[in-house]
């Protein structure tokens, strides 16, 4: 399978009031293309610090990134809000909706950086709306939904720009057992039509839906184990991805 | 293209964030509505009365040097204690005028002016009016061609070879003398005098000149050839109107002098100044009182040349201020709407937004902000132009007022400029904010 992402000796430090957090010290790992991986491990481990740098959100201090072929460690502001743009969907904890936007209007974010918004793009918000179980809700705001309703809305929109890889952050941190169940049941159908997911999570059931499980200690590499086996992408593709 | 798009897509979204603040969003655009409509109604009334004042000065003819006789101080002449009070220009200064001066002056009008009680032969009626000996170049010299409203003005036939008794007379004192009828034809009567003079003409409505010492109301003035005032008065004149009692020896009450307004702008301001040296020099050694007076338009109109300017300066200070005072308080709503909207900016830059695009859309914020703020001071600003001078004539003043569009459009462009400046410091900021930090704020 197809490496689409690379981290190498990856290092992160805080500089707090003289004091340096040291929030990565080296991390090596590979992801491979049509993955589900689950990110693991105590508090402060430093899980987030090392999804924010595969979302390009950050610089590491020290070690090389790549994302497809390119270098993804040097680039500058410009570039990587580029790279955001076209090649990462993020899923947050906290759903992450612009409040002002409605449903749709919410999906078509990423596309307006990437300076593309036009009415076939206005289509294909509403047809992810409507994957997603949004059909009827397009002109909703965020408040007017529930909390499993609007993280729906953020994994639309994650999808919205065809990226490499989404990248999610305790994706059910602030949902019920079942509410969380069906946002699984949402990842796993994408994971499945081909879609590469690298998820945070603390919960050891949310992890069992992953077919990889990466679980760090201090800033490093734990373990590393396969639970599940890479298939080549189903032949549901083209019936669930607009 | 897709820069256009995005404009349009930020502009649609700046205004709904305005919308949701209504109440915020006046407030903080009030600072902006008040500059402009301060700016825009200031500069209308500036100009309004500026236009006026030079109005009024071009009217008394820009290459004109009018001399009048002036009463000298009352102790100068006390020492003799002559019943008739003698002073003022003469006919000798007039021709003196005429001779030394005919290379450098196209006309010269001498004028007699005194008050006078007038009447209708036929009636009772009466008008405290003015009498004014002058002879037909008077038309040229005061631009009348136009302002006749039925007749004619004073010809040299009626000067040459005996003076007629005819008149010219104003509109006011040809509807008070008259009312409901045709006055061409009928005579009026100058009290305490036995001759009686035809009116041949009636003048328009004129414009009071506010300009010389008293204001002069044309409308009230009965124009006669100046021989025959002169052979009607002989050369004292009584006067019994408006309370004065007492004689007077005017030969003459003034004498315009109009200069040749051949070549360029400086040398005809060269010619007019060097006229009025001229006259000068020639009064002071033959009239040991200073009993005249010299008078030159076209001073009085760098004058109110450089007022005007003065004003201008000023509103422009101004106008700098009130929206200096506008563009804090959009910045300040500014920087509090990136902090009320860090979070939104950290989702925004997750998603892909560069610096530039936050800019962009805090800056067009902003923009819109004063744009919408200019829009409505333009407006109240109008319509301050337009209330205010309505308002003043209903209590029987005159506010003029003039709009240029220039002056519309430069409050229009500063409030614009205002929120790019202003707007620029905040939206930079909302731009270098960290997208993690951003994203974790609450
Ligand atoms: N901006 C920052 N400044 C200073 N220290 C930071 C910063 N961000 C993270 N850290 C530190 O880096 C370490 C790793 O943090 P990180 O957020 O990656 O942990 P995590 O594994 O996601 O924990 P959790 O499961 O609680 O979310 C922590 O010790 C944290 O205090
Ligand atoms: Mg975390």
């Amino acid at each position: 399978m197809r490496v689409i992402a690379r981290v190498e000796n990856l290092t992160k430090h805080y500089f707090l009031e003289g004091e340096v957090v040291k929030a990565l010290r080296g991390v090596t790992l590979s992801f491979e293309e049509g993955d589900f991986v689950a990110l693991m491990g105590p508090s402060g481990s430093g899980k987030s610090t090392l999804l924010n740098l595969l979302g390009c959100l950050d610089r590491p201090t020290s070690g090389r990134y790549f994302l497809g072929n390119q270098d993804v460690s040097t680039m500058t502001d410009d570039q990587l809000s580029e790279i955001r743009s076209r090649y990462i969907g993020f899923i947050f904890q906290s759903y992450n909706l612009i409040q002002q936007y409605t449903v749709v209007e919410n999906i078509e974010v990423p596309m307006l950086y990437q300076g593309k918004v036009d009415a076939s793009t206005r289509r294909r918000c509403i047809r992810l709306a409507e994957m997603v179980g949004l059909g009827e809700r397009l002109n909703h705001r965020p408040t007017q939904l529930s909390g499993g309703q609007q993280q729906r809305v953020a994994i639309a929109r994650a999808l919205v720009n065809d990226p490499h890889v989404i990248l999610a952050d305790e994706p059910t941190g602030n949902l019920d057992s079942k509410t969380s169940d069906e946002i699984m049941e949402l990842l796993c159908t994408l994971n499945e039509a081909g879609k590469t997911i690298i998820m945070v999570t603390h919960e050891n059931d949310i992890a069992a839906w992953a077919r990889r499980v990466v679980r760090m200690r201090d800033g490093k590499v734990e373990s590393d184990v396969r639970t599940a086996p890479l298939t080549s992408p189903g032949s549901t593709l083209a019936s669930v991805m607009p | 293209m897709i820069f256009l798009t995005k404009i349009r897509r930020t502009v649609s979204m700046a205004v709904r964030n305005l919308w949701l603040h209504k109440l915020r969003s006046f407030l903080s655009v009030l600072g902006i509505i008040i500059g402009t409509a301060a700016v825009i109604s200031l500069m209308a009334f500036g100009e309004g009365s500026m236009q006026d004042a030079l109005e009024d000065i071009k009217k008394q003819g820009l290459t004109n040097v009018i001399v009048t006789s002036v009463k000298p101080p009352e102790e100068a002449t006390s020492q003799r204690r002559s019943f008739v009070a003698n002073y003022g220009l003469t006919d000798d200064d007039h021709r003196r005028f005429v001779e030394t001066l005919k290379n450098l002056v196209t006309a010269t009008l001498p004028m007699r002016v005194f008050p006078a009680e007038l009447r209708p032969v036929t009636d009772s009626r009466l008008y405290n009016g003015r009498v004014v000996g002058t002879t037909p170049r008077h038309a040229i010299v005061y631009k009348l061609e136009h302002m006749i409203a039925a007749g004619r003005f004073l010809t040299e036939q009626d000067e040459e070879p005996i003076p007629r008794n005819v008149c010219v007379i104003g509109s006011e004192l040809a509807a008070e003398l008259f009312p409901g009828e045709d006055p061409i034809n009928k005579t009026i009567r100058i009290s305490g005098k036995d001759r009686a003079f035809v009116v041949v003409g009636v003048l328009k409505d004129r414009m009071p000149n506010t300009s010389g010492a008293e204001i002069e109301k044309y409308n009230g003035d009965m124009y006669i050839p100046l021989k025959a005032c002169r052979s009607l008065l002989g050369e004292i004149s009584f006067i019994r109107a408006t309370g004065a009692r007492g004689a007077e020896k005017v030969q003459l009450s003034q004498v315009v002098l109009t200069v040749d307004d051949s070549g360029d702008t400086d040398t005809v301001r060269d010619r007019v100044r060097g006229v009025a040296d001229i006259v000068r020099t020639q009064l002071s050694a033959t009239h040991p009182k200073k009993d005249w007076d010299i008078r030159i338009p076209l001073d009085r109109l760098e004058e109110a040349e450089r007022t005007r300017d003065r004003y201008r300066i000023l509103l422009a200070f101004i106008a700098g201020i009130s929206l200096l005072v506008g563009g804090i308080g959009i910045m300040n709503i500014m920087l509090a709407t990136v902090t009320e909207r860090t979070r939104e900016i950290g989702i925004r830059r997750a998603l892909g937004a560069k610096r530039s695009d936050i800019t962009l859309q805090f800056l067009l914020e902003a923009v819109v902000q004063t744009t919408l703020g200019g829009v409505i001071g333009v407006l109240v600003g109008l319509s301050m132009v337009f209330l205010v001078p309505y308002v003043a004539s209903q209590f029987n003043y005159r506010v003029p007022a003039a709009i240029h569009n220039w002056s519309i459009i430069l409050a229009f462009s500063v409030a614009v400029a205002v929120g790019i400046l202003f707007g620029w410091y905040p939206a930079r900021r909302a731009a270098c904010l960290d997208p993690i930090e951003a994203l974790r704020h609450e």
